[in-house]
């Protein structure tokens, strides 16, 4: 590769002769001009029909793209209008895909603001039929039933990882690889169905526990710690296992004692992730563990309240104080947003933190 | 080939199989076939409690109509909501893979990876939320100007909902909620083009368009197609955002309007299996293995596409 300096070829500001035309270029902001343009059209034309934002952003991505495509094709001529024109959608694209996610947590932060006070955190509902109460029980409902989920599934997913990186060939380790991906897309009511039909197997019809909505949310949870387990372990050198097994390490403990600690931070991103994915989840438990309005914090004894769940009837069955119960399900959703959230930029700490020091 | 090969493969009479690896290696092993149990149980399971709706006389099933007559309607709506969605979704997502993998200026490109990545990790049921609260209101403009201009489509027949809880604002969700499932895969396959084949595009006098549409393009089509239909399989079993948002009740109609509409498989179990007893609840649960047998078709297709894909591109 040749430096600027070393270049025999100086670049001149004269067009090339010959044939080729001199290249006409639009002015380094004119397409952004443009766009802008259009949009204010468009804006001005939402609101000679009666303003609405809708209106204006449909508008204005429409007439920008335009005058960006038609100002491009006069200057510039046909290739390079097309390409102008792609570049604005696809940046009108991403910014469309925006709108949603900035709406959402606006809504949410505006709406569960009301009730995002101390009593929220140390109420539960027993007994509260209006205004006042909170999610006390829900968020501990589904601390319990998430906990219980992470230690019947990471166990197993990991297992299943090391087995997929370490140990597996063949026919069985593609079977595993397949239906793992193919277990990902299980739609969640169908694992909290499945969690029913075992324990009503098991235990008798109107079976409702809050170990069902655990095993209901392992059967989500499992296929994604096995699938960022095995990408995180395919990572780990091969040198270090070789180095191992040259010191006469039995492989077991080289996995136990080499590879896993090699790869702790990538397996605690994966499993938090993974936890981030079902701390959400509605569906299964609503079939599974139902809610209450009290505190029970055994999963093995009836049902229990989660705050999925407690969101859900507050917004769909309100009682006769309406507005209580809106704000209750609002901030309910606000808390689930911000548990995941928190559990999102944990997993990236835990990345950043416990990353192998490479000595480099 | 032999004479290298020889001194890293060990005989394996020699090696000595201690109790512990005996143990580590074998829990590995049994783990990873309890996952394939669970996955046959799942089925299994489900088909046991769904015997009962399969063979009651039809007279007994909710609706009179006998099993077929009761989800049949449910699994219409259930494949308008996800192919609207995904009509919606794929070709925003592909704007928005391109865009991150060649458009946005490197520096933040990542960071606008991981907001989108954000869509994926909102609980549905907060999206329910939205939608009732936000989306549904804001098209009613929209259903009143469609059923006005365009009821000559079977789709915006009408009479429109004056509540905005339909099937278009269900599909306009999802589409929100499988938006990043599918731009995620689409943004690996693009990031994956070969460098060579972009260059040569761009060193022949190809514009940024072009050399996406050569080089690009054809390259990550199976993998688009792949992510599509695994953003089909979300939609297809999503249920709090569409029990939520949706007014359903109605038989099979293609209104997509109305303040009636037909529900979903899924969100019609979150619904009604609350209160559901006896014969009631082994229905839900045989609509529910339609649901899983139609959803695991679709990520099966979608893997086999994808694993394909893998085998015979140069990216692995």
């Amino acid at each position: 590769m040749s430096t600027e300096t070393q270049s025999p070829v100086r670049v001149t500001k004269e067009p090339p002769s010959g044939s080729i035309r001199p290249r006409r270029r639009l002015p380094r902001f004119a397409a952004l001009g443009l766009y802008v343009a259009g949009i204010a059209l468009g804006a001005l034309l939402s609101a000679l029909t009666g303003f609405s934002i809708a209106l204006t952003v449909i508008y204005g991505a429409i007439l920008g793209a335009l005058a960006v495509y038609v100002g491009s094709r006069v200057v510039e001529g046909r290739r390079k209008a097309t390409d102008r024109l792609v570049t604005a959608l696809v940046t009108t694209a991403f910014a469309v895909a925006m709108v949603p996610l900035v709406s959402l947590v606006y809504t949410v932060l505006d709406k569960g603001l009301a009730r995002f006070d101390g009593a929220f955190f140390s109420n539960s509902m027993f007994r509260v039929v209006g205004e006042g109460g909170g999610a006390y029980h829900a968020i501990l409902g589904t601390v319990v039933i998430t906990a219980l989920a992470a230690v019947i599934s990471v166990p197993i997913g990991l297992l299943t990882a090391i087995y997929l990186v370490e140990y597996g060939s063949g026919r069985l380790k593609r079977a595993i690889t397949f239906f793992v991906d193919v277990m990902t897309g299980i739609p969640s009511i169908v694992a909290g169905l499945f969690a029913f039909a075992l324990f009503t197997l098991v235990f008798g019809n109107d079976v409702r526990l809050g170990v069902m909505g655990a095993v209901a949310l392992s059967v989500l949870m499992i296929p994604v710690v096995v699938r960022s387990c095995e990408e995180v372990l395919k990572l780990v050198p091969n040198e270090l296992r070789e180095a191992s097994y040259a010191l006469g390490v039995p492989k077991w403990r080289t996995v136990v004692k080499v590879v896993l600690p090699t790869a702790v931070a990538g397996l605690g991103t994966g499993i938090t992730l993974a936890v981030a994915r079902v701390v959400g989840e509605t569906a299964p438990l609503l079939v599974t563990v139902g809610l209450i309005t009290g505190t029970n914090l055994n999963p093995f004894d009836g049902r229990m309240a989660t705050l999925p769940v407690f969101a859900f009837y507050q917004l769909t069955q309100p009682g006769t104080a309406t507005q209580a119960f809106l704000d209750r399900a609002w901030t309910a959703a606000l808390v689930l947003i911000i548990l995941v959230m928190v559990l999102n930029v944990v997993a990236r700490l835990i990345s950043r933190l416990f990353a192998p020091k490479t000595g480099r | 080939m032999t004479a290298t090969k020889a001194p890293t493969e060990p005989p394996k009479q020699r090696v000595v199989r201690r109790p512990g690896d005996r143990i580590f290696a074998g829990s590995a092993k049994g783990s990873g076939i309890f996952i394939l149990l669970v996955l046959a149980g799942v089925a299994a399971f489900l088909i046991s409690e769904a015997i009962p709706a399969l063979t009651a006389p039809s007279e007994d099933i909710p609706g009179g109509e006998g099993l077929a007559g009761y989800v049949g309607p449910l699994i219409l709506g259930t494949l308008l909501g996800a192919v609207l969605a995904l009509l919606v979704a794929t070709p925003l997502a592909v704007g928005i893979a391109l865009y991150i993998t060649y458009y946005a200026p490197r520096r933040v490109a990542a960071g606008m990876g991981y907001v989108i990545d954000l869509l994926a990790a909102i609980p549905s049921v907060v999206y329910g939320f939205w939608g009732l609260a936000v989306l549904a209101p804001t098209l009613v403009p929209f259903h009143v100007w469609a059923a006005d201009h365009l009821s000559w489509i079977p789709f915006f027949a009408g009479p429109a909902s004056a509540s905005g809880r339909t099937m278009l604002t269900v599909g306009l969700v999802l589409a929100v909620m499988i938006l990043p499932i599918i731009s995620a895969i689409a943004r690996e396959v693009f990031s994956q083009a070969p460098a060579l084949h972009r260059e040569a595009a761009l060193a022949l006098g190809a514009t940024r368009w072009e050399m996406i549409k050569m080089a690009v393009l054809p390259y990550g089509k199976s993998g688009v197609i792949a992510g599509a239909m695994l953003g089909l399989g979300r939609a297809l079993g999503e249920t709090m955002a569409v029990a939520i948002v949706l007014s359903g009740g109605a038989g099979a109609t293609l209104n997509l309007i109305g303040s009636s509409n037909p529900s979903t498989i899924a969100s019609n179990i979150a619904l009604r299996f609350p209160e559901a007893t006896g014969l009631g609840v082994n229905v839900l649960i045989a609509s529910g293995l339609v649901l899983f047998v139609i959803t695991l078709a679709v990520n099966m297709l979608a893997r086999w596409i994808v694993n394909r894909r893998a085998d015979f591109s140069g990216a692995n």
